[in-house]
Formats: C-alpha cells, structure tokens, sequence
C-alpha cells in the first residue's frame, strides 16, 4: 500500500500554509507512472455515469475517460471512477485528486475563467426543458402562465425557470425539494403541474412515473447547458489529450469507423481516415501514434457511445436532436485532423 | 369452646372457583385495558383505524403483491410504465434488492476477495458475541482479541496490509522518509512518553520506575502492531473508495463507537481534573466538538483540506470520516460519561481515598462501575445515534449503506415509481435490526446490573 498515513497526517498541520491551486506541469506523466487515470463522475445520473449491479461505471461521460485511457494507454480499462458531488467537484480537480472531471458540468464563463480550469469540449448539449401532464393541453412553455413548478432546490434551473417566466411576463409558483426523487414524487402526486429539470434528466425521470404515456415532454429549451470534460488550466498537453479524445469520436462517427471496422478501416485509402488512425498526430501530444483507433475499438465512435449510453434503444431513449453531427443538422463538429 | 353448631356459620369451606369472566379471561382483559373508559375507548378506536389503515397496505407492499424474481425493471412496472404488472399494480420490487445485494453490502470490493471482507466479519461476531453475553468463558481472553488482535487483522483483511510508514516527527531534511525513519522517530516518541510517565509519577512522590516500564510496554506493543502492518502477507490492495455498502457502515460505526468510549471516559476523567492544562485542554476539545455540526467536520475534511494538502499527498477519505466521527463522538461521550460522574455521591470519592486508594485505583475499583452503570442508557443512546449518523459520510462521496442503496438509483436498468420506496424500505429495515438489537441489550444490561440501590 503506498499510502503514507502518518506523514499524510502530519504534512496536513505542516502544510496549512500551502496555497490552493497550485498545478502540476505534467499531468500525462503523472498517470503514466500511476498507470491509470482517475477520473470524476457524479454520484449517479442514468446514462452520463451511473453503476449497474456488478459495480461497473457505465454512461457517455464515463465513455469519455475510457476513451482517454485508450488514447494513453491502449487499454480502456486503466481507469479508475471517483464519484463526486457536485459541491466537490472543482476541489477534487483543482487539488489533482483526479486528472479528468466528467461529471456532466456545464460549460459557463465563470467556471472557465474563475476556477484555474478548462473545459476540453462538449460531449453533450443539454438543455432545461418542461414536463407537463397530457391532460392539461399544454403545447408550448409559453402557456404555463400560473402554472406550479417542481424543481430541485440550489440549482441553476431555479434561476432559469425565474428568467424565462419574468422575460415572457408569466406568472409561475415555485415547489423545490432536495433531492431529485422527491421531486418526481412530488410531481408524480400532482403537487405540482410542471416538472423541470435538464432535458436529459427529464427522459431518465420519467422512468419513475406511474404512467410515463401521460406525461408530454415540452419542445421548448429555455437554457443552454453544453456538458463537457473538465481539465486542470496551465497544463496544455493533457487539456488536447482529452480534447481530441472526444474529437476522434466525432470525426470516426463522420468517417463512418466504428468498433466493429475499425481493423479493415486502417487499410483504407481515404486520406482522413488515414491521418485520424494512422497519422503521427499520437506523438505530438505524447501519446501512441495509433490513440484514435485503440478509443474507437475501445469505446466506439460518438454515434455508438451515445446509441449505447442515452440512445432511443435504452430506458432513457433520447434523440439525437442538436447532439447530431453538423452534417445531420447538429452541433457535434469535430475539427479535422491534419 | 365450640361454636361450630351455631346454624348461621358454615361448617366446611367453599370449593374454589374460577374467577368470573367479567375479571377474567381476554374478553376481561380487553375491556379492562382497551374500553375502560370513554377516552380510552376513543383512543382504543383511533388506534385500531389507524392500523387497519397501514398494516394491510404495507403487508401488501412487501409480501402479497412484491415481486421477487426478475432480471430488469420490467417485473417492477407496469403496463403503462412499460413493464409486464398489470396497471393498478403496487409492490415491493425485491428482485431489485436481490440484484443489488452484493453491492449493498460489500460496495465495489473485488468479487475475488469477498472472503476477507466474510472473514472478518466472522472474526468480529464470534469474538464479539461471547463478549456480549455475560456468562461466556474466558471473558479476558477475549477482550484482549477483540480490543488489540481483532482491530489489527481487520486492518490487514480489509486493506491487504503491508502499509508504508514514512516518519512523522523529524523534518525530513534531517533524515529522508523512509521505514528507517519512522522507526527513529518512534523510539524517541517513545522516549518522550516514558519521560513524561516518569515526570508525573515523581510529582506524586512515587517510585516512578513502574510507571516508565507501563510506558514503554505499551509503546513496545504499539511497536508490535505497527510492524505486523508493514508485514506483506501477499494480500491484494483494496483502496477504500471502492468499499461501499455495509461494510463502510459497520467500519465508520464499529470504529466510532470503540474509540468513542475510551476517549470519552478520558475526557471525562480530564473535565474533571485538578491539573490545569488537562483541564482546559479536556474542555475545549469537547465544546469545541460539540459546536461544531458533523456534517462540517466532513465537508471540510473532503472540500478544505484537499487544497491545503502539499500536491500529491492524498489523505485517505475513509480514514478523514473515521477520524471526524471518531472524535465527534467521543465529546459527546465525555458528557454522558461526566453525567454519571456527577451523580455520584462524594462519599463514594471520600470512601475510597480513605481506603487508601491511589486516584487510578479509585476510578477503577470504585467510581468508573458505578458511574458507568448509571449512564448505560446514555451510553447506548450515543452510539445508536452514531450508527445512523454514519449515513453523513455520502457528503464527502464515501458510499455507505444508504449511500449505496440511493447511487442504485440512478441504474435505468431498475428505474421504476417502486424502485426507490423499496430501497429506503430495505434500508429502514437492516437500520432498525442494528439499532434494535443495541437497544435491547443495553435495557438487558441495566437489568443485569441492578443492584436494587435505586
């Protein structure tokens, strides 16, 4: 065991003076020596990280840091999941207890700029939407004037829920709870008319109604929550590992690479899939030349994560929508690799 | 003088008989408690509906309409939910809790060494059962293996041992960290310990050889533990963010409430001091601890100290909770220990002192088993309400019983409206075993020990 308990304990009182953030250079070496990469995931979101019942961590973010492990590693398996509140995440980074954080955070200019981290790309554009009862009629968000609202306490879908309604002079009553599952329950009773949350929190939610058909699902999106891996500022090699991790996924989704071809798919005489699995772009970032075929033959392209993790063939069964590539009419472009 | 003839005075004895119904019997019974007046047939009513209100539908929740069996959330759904229950279904979806079990009691722990988590178990209860149950042989015995060997093979089960001590007193420019370091640095703790046993003792105008010898055995033993815990017996390493259930719960709980007493007697003990510094220090660790809430000390343990930490040291978390709740409790124990201290009379101390009864000797012979006897149920009352507050380590993502049981959730493969009410139903239930099962034995404890003074 490399633990080292009594000077850990001691360093604790002798080091009260260190200051925070302080970073270190090279994180790629760091998890080289470890040998796996430690990687945040929330304590349990259905399809971005949650655990089945053997204990194995599944979902698009965790996807994401298997992809990252089979970039350096070659073997998807060399990582380990630290399940973080969303009260510790940013600590747990800052204070390099973890290398990756990929627990379903939104990208906002505060987080990016204020906390000494960078976000390495969006693996999911998520949205607050509404959930209203069938019965009710209601077709849009804008004829929820007067409507009660059933929400989680302490989150940013108060404040949106507060702008929307104040910006289109509706009136609205607010019922907020702790915890996810009251909510649900409490909606689920009929305490309330609308039930909001993240877009994608709404599909696994609705899981937990007694009569999912009764319930519709509102068109409008009132924010922007692009989710993204977070990385530590100042440490620029790891920050493209992580970002071309999620690139690969995108550009093999393009190229049509999947798991399943990727082996015939190094033969190819396609010049963009040549440079994406064959290039010499590895060595640039200090990892394997062959990083993007050992991430689709580990965890897929993007289309096969997300198929797998959130897609119409699981409980969640979410549509593609703007998490569609730019040539289908979404937002997930993947810069070209040349 | 006989008056047997007098006619108005029977001559042989009535023959007994049973007592009428209307005293007797259960019909009497339920009258006498249940209707024996206007209030109480008014309350005994209220009851009943209440009961008819919650009983059957709960027997039809957990046993009658349950499902046992099932691979996935289709068995615990209905029609319209997309399972295979017709639509006014409503039960208790144990093929669930089935599937979870092994995670909700062992967590992550590898499947291959399950059996060290078993083992110890078994260790714990077999020593700690004869332990509980006063006529038992070899009471001494078996202190000594539950208290020092136990805690010390559950340490290397658990772990897989062979840890690393790196030195804690000199600076390390001095002498690099290393084994050869603790081991210096020990022997002059050590040292320093003896010296200061030797110190009080001559205060006292005493021969204070005893008292060194004392300190250096219990060093030497110390000594002993700390190399049986480098010793690499061929374990696999079990890091603990990957315990979880069950075993987080009763490692937090057990360890709590093992150091809670002792600490908290000492605290008690040194509340009560004449010497100064002993004094203040005892009072200000146990107000300080006290005032603060647990879930504080937690969330400063896991968001603070991290970033005070130098870059690559990591503190474990399992072992921040066991420390906060370890000393958390131990506050609150001095003040129930002190309670019993107080209720003592003086004459118990004056008694003793004139029996010429050195102070250790008085505490232990005299003051400590009564004291300790008085406060049994406050004793047990603290570590019940350190058992469920265990429940606090979620905060810093340490994954307990219940922490396990509400990160199941999140599985899409169970999500259904029953999967959560079962959940916390099965976490009420294994909760109220433990905390049932403290309860009675300290009520079967009192009476053990009523000695009919009060």
């Amino acid at each position: 065991m490399k633990k080292t308990l009594l000077t850990t304990v001691m360093g604790a009182v002798a080091a009260l003076g260190v200051s925070a953030g302080a970073s270190s250079a090279a994180t790629l070496d760091d998890v080289k020596d470890k040998g796996f990469i430690q990687c945040g995931v929330s304590q349990g979101l259905p399809g971005f990280s949650n655990q089945d019942s053997d204990g194995n961590w599944s979902g698009l973010d965790v996807d994401l840091c298997k992809g990252v492990a089979a970039a350096v590693f070659g073997d998807a398996t060399a990582v380990k999941f630290t399940p973080l509140s969303a009260k510790e995440r940013f600590t747990a980074l800052q204070s390099g207890e973890i290398d990756i954080l990929s627990r379903n955070t939104t990208w906002t200019a505060s987080r990016d700029t204020q906390l000494g981290l960078n976000f390495a790309g969006v693996n999911y554009y998520d949205g607050q939407g509404f959930m209203v009862r069938s019965e009710l009629g209601v077709n849009s968000a804008l004829e929820l004037s007067g409507a009660s609202i059933c929400t989680n306490t302490g989150t940013t879908t108060e404040l949106n829920v507060a702008d929307y309604f104040a910006a289109n002079n509706m009136q609205y009553e607010l019922v907020a709870f702790e915890k996810a599952d009251e909510v649900v329950a409490a909606y689920d009773a009929g305490r309330c008319d609308v039930y909001t949350t993240d877009a994608s929190g709404l599909y696994a939610q609705r899981l937990k109604l007694t009569d999912p058909a009764a319930h519709t699902v509102l068109p409008e999106i009132i924010s922007k929550e692009p989710l993204g891996p977070v990385v530590r500022q100042g440490d620029d090699q790891w920050f493209n590992i992580v970002r071309w991790t999620h690139i690969a996924t995108l550009n093999a989704e393009e190229f049509g690479i999947t798991s399943a071809n990727v082996g015939e798919m190094m033969g190819s005489d396609n010049p963009g899939i040549k440079r994406l699995l064959g290039g010499e772009f590895g060595e640039a970032m200090g990892i394997p030349n062959d990083w993007a075929a050992q991430i689709i033959k580990s965890v897929g392209n993007y289309a096969e994560m997300f198929d797998r993790n959130v897609g119409p063939d699981t409980p969640l069964g979410i549509a593609r929508g703007v998490n569609a590539l730019w040539t289908d009419g979404g937002l997930q472009y993947g810069p070209p690799v040349r | 003088m006989s008056d047997n003839n007098i006619s108005y005075v029977r001559t042989e004895m009535l023959e007994e008989q049973p007592a009428p119904l209307s005293e007797k019997g259960p019909v009497a019974w339920v009258k006498n408690n249940l209707f024996s007046s206007v209030p109480n047939t008014i309350m005994t009513l209220i009851g009943l509906w209440i009961l008819y209100k919650i009983i059957p539908p709960f027997i039809s929740f957990v046993f009658l309409e349950s499902v046992w069996t099932g691979a996935d959330r289709a068995v615990c759904a209905t029609e319209a939910q997309g399972g295979v229950q017709g639509n006014d279904w409503f039960g208790g979806c144990w093929a669930y809790v089935g599937a979870y079990m092994k995670q909700f009691i062992y967590g992550r722990y590898p499947d291959a060494e399950l059996w060290r988590v078993n083992l110890t178990g078994i260790l714990f209860f077999g020593s700690l059962i004869p332990l509980l149950i006063p006529s038992a042989p070899y009471k001494s015995a078996n202190i000594i293996f539950t208290v020092v060997i136990f805690p010390v093979i559950a340490i290397v089960l658990l772990t897989g041992g062979h840890l690393e001590f790196n030195g804690f007193l000199l600076p390390d420019s001095i002498m690099a960290p290393s084994t050869a370091k603790f081991a210096v640095d020990f022997v002059i703790l050590s040292l320093i310990i003896a010296g200061i046993a030797a110190l009080i003792a001559r205060g006292s105008d005493k021969n204070p050889m005893p008292s060194v010898m004392g300190a250096l055995f219990f060093m030497g033993a110390v000594a002993v533990i700390f190399i049986v815990l480098g010793v690499n017996f061929g374990l696999e390493h079990v890091e603990t963010p990957i315990w979880g259930g069950l075993l987080v719960t009763l490692v937090i709980a057990v360890t709590g409430i093992a150091a809670a007493l002792p600490l908290g007697i000492l605290l008690a003990l040194g509340r009560r001091s004449n010497m100064m510094f002993v004094r203040l220090f005892s009072v200000i660790f146990i107000e300080f601890w006290r005032g603060v809430p647990l879930i504080t000390v937690l969330f400063m343990s896991s968001v603070m100290l991290p970033l005070f930490l130098p870059e690559g040291v990591e503190f474990d978390k399992l072992l921040r909770a066991l420390i906060g709740v370890a000393l958390f409790s131990a506050a609150y124990m001095a003040e129930v220990v002190r309670g019993g201290l107080q209720a003592l009379p003086k004459g118990q101390f004056e008694g003793a002192m004139a029996l010429g009864l050195n102070w250790g000797q008085m505490m232990r012979l005299i003051i400590l088993p009564q004291a300790l006897k008085l406060v049994i149920p406050g004793i047990v009352n603290t570590f019940i309400g350190l058992f469920k507050d265990t429940t606090l380590v979620l905060i810093i993502g340490l994954f307990d019983f219940l922490g396990t049981i509400q990160l199941s959730y999140s599985d899409p493969t169970w999500s259904s409206p029953v999967q959560n009410i079962t959940g916390y139903a099965f976490a009420a239930f294994i909760y109220f075993l433990f905390c049932y099962f403290m309860s009675r034995y300290s009520t079967f404890m009192e009476d053990k020990l009523n000695t009919g003074h009060r």
